[in-house]
């Protein structure tokens, strides 16, 4: 009995985690603007590619990922073999925790931060306290993704290196930093798909220049049934599972 | 070696002292303190703001962030253990299923969320198929509810259930099935008496992975939920912005924080061998 039945289960399981993406995709392209199928339309998209706040938020979502990642890419790299070469229980500690802490908390806190900076230093909310707080988000992720990366590499040719002359910085330089490339690429990537995707912490530390994309999607999905709505997420979601799949490639490569 | 390393940990050092423990310890200092006239934060210090934490009218919302956050918690344990144990004995298909598992999960959570509302809504997918195929007269009511935030936990943290517990049922003696099986022990009697016992360490991982982000959960029941069900951190929300009573969003976010680390201490503390 088992035989038949689990991998039925497996499969409805499968579906109750696809499905309901792979349907929204699919009325994305539906010409009623009802929940019911009237026919193949680009209709939303065109609407949606037309729309010059959109295309605003998106460009900031772009930027921000971008320089967030770029920055948050270096210094977990960094941090990564630092911490490979001796661990500090205190700063990997304080990274796994910045990783399960909600949200939400880490969202308030960071918007109490910044308004104590502009108490005192006039620092206003704006693009750089978003792309300051997205680097402060994923630089655990990037410290991961490399450490795992690291924990395969073998200390030994580090240390052949340094025997035969090679100053600590041209051991990491031409050794290790090599070989780690396929997993910075992955942790760059990922932490390219967790800044654009970010709206809880986003929405608390932006200020009134850096509406993002996810920002304009929880305002437009708030507001009630829109079809561009499902549009836009066809397109993230279609983006972010390459740079995904993309990423996974990456870590096993 | 000494002073490269400290080196390159100086700018995650900096990263997480000014924007993580930083922030924090404000936010411990916040929650001593009082709201002022126009929001804002003013002295005097007190501990009034944590004896509110058992005002009636917020214990509802934290009683309530608990059951639903356990029931998701139930939810995601009992979905996932089959597909985990699916997922182990699937030889080289390994690494496509557990892929297929984590791929939804990475991709926008706001989407996610926003695809169950699709769904859910009175003019949503299930709504209008059920009104063409003349099962109901009237749209039912199934988004803004308990049950669609319930629904929505479970399906933005069903992942971390399967994966300890995948990787626990891994590491299981196959020949502990046979056994059982050569024994007289039918599929599900081995299942009841040998493998269960065997995965409670992947249980507990599942359990407190799974229960901490539905606890802090934010975005879920503000959406799914729709204000009519509110959660610990739609309250945290709402007191640093529309209350602006940041003193008591502190000592609530505190709170919150306090459990986080109490459920992750007593996992690593059982089971951290096991799981590092």
């Amino acid at each position: 009995m088992k035989g038949r039945l689990l991998p039925l289960y497996v499969v409805a399981l499968y579906a109750f985690l696809h499905l309901p993406l792979l349907i929204l995709c699919a009325f994305s392209f539906n010409s009623s603007r009802f929940t019911v199928w009237e026919g193949f339309s680009l209709v939303w998209y065109r609407m949606m590619w037309n729309d010059g706040a959109l295309a605003e938020a998106t460009w900031n979502s772009l930027l921000i990922a971008a320089v967030s990642t770029v920055l948050s890419t270096i210094v977990g790299t960094l941090c990564a073999y630092g911490l490979w070469k001796k661990n500090s229980k205190l700063l990997s500690g304080s990274l796994y925790l910045s990783l399960v802490t909600p949200e939400i908390i880490t969202g308030i806190a960071l918007l109490a931060t910044f308004q104590w900076a502009f108490r005192y230093l006039q620092i206003q909310l704006g693009m750089h306290t978003v792309i300051l707080a997205h680097v402060a988000f994923s630089i655990a992720y990037v410290v991961l993704v490399v450490m795992a990366r690291l924990r395969t590499a073998d200390p030994a040719l580090e240390e052949a290196a340094l025997d035969l002359g090679a100053t600590e910085w041209q051991a990491f330089r031409l050794v290790t930093l090599p070989m780690l490339k396929p997993g910075i690429a992955a942790a760059a990537l990922l932490a390219f798909t967790v800044s654009f995707d970010d709206y809880v912490i986003t929405s608390l530390v932006a200020g009134v220049d850096s509406e993002t994309l996810p920002m304009m999607l929880y305002a437009m999905a708030r507001r009630g049934a829109n079809p561009v709505v499902s549009a836009i997420s066809t397109v993230i979601f279609v983006g972010l599972g390459m740079l995904i799949v993309a990423s996974e490639r990456l870590q096993k490569a | 070696m000494k002073r490269l390393r400290a080196l390159f940990l100086l700018p995650a050092w900096a990263f997480t002292l000014l924007l993580f423990l930083g922030p924090m310890l404000i936010i411990v200092a916040y929650s001593f303190q009082s709201k002022g006239i126009y929001g804002g934060v003013v002295e005097p210090w007190t501990l009034e703001n944590y004896t509110r934490l058992f005002d009636p009218l917020y214990g509802v919302i934290l009683l309530r962030s608990f059951v639903m956050a356990g029931a998701a918690t139930a939810g995601c344990i009992v979905l996932a253990f089959p597909l985990a144990l699916y997922i182990a004995r699937s030889g080289t298909r390994k690494s496509l299923l557990l892929n297929l598992v984590m791929l939804p999960f990475w991709t926008s959570f706001l989407v996610r969320t926003y695809a169950w509302m699709f769904l859910l809504r009175d003019t949503g997918l299930l709504n209008s198929a059920l009104l063409a195929l003349g099962l109901i007269a009237e749209p039912l009511p199934l988004l803004y509810n308990d049950w669609a935030v319930i629904v929505g936990l479970i399906y933005g943290y069903l992942p971390f259930a399967v994966l300890p517990l995948y990787s626990n049922l891994e590491r299981l003696d196959k020949s502990l099935f046979e056994a059982a099986a050569d024994l007289g022990a039918k599929p599900w009697e081995a299942i009841l008496h040998v493998i269960l016992p065997l995965t409670a360490p992947g249980m507990r991982a599942a359990g407190v992975l799974v229960f901490i982000p539905c606890l802090g959960a934010y975005l879920t029941p503000d959406l799914l939920g729709g204000g009519k069900s509110m959660m610990i951190g739609n309250l945290v929300q709402n007191q640093f912005t529309s209350a602006r009573d940041w003193p008591f969003g502190s000592a609530l976010s505190l709170a919150l924080m306090a459990i986080v680390m109490l459920l992750l201490w007593a996992l690593l503390r059982r089971d951290g061998e096991e799981l590092l």
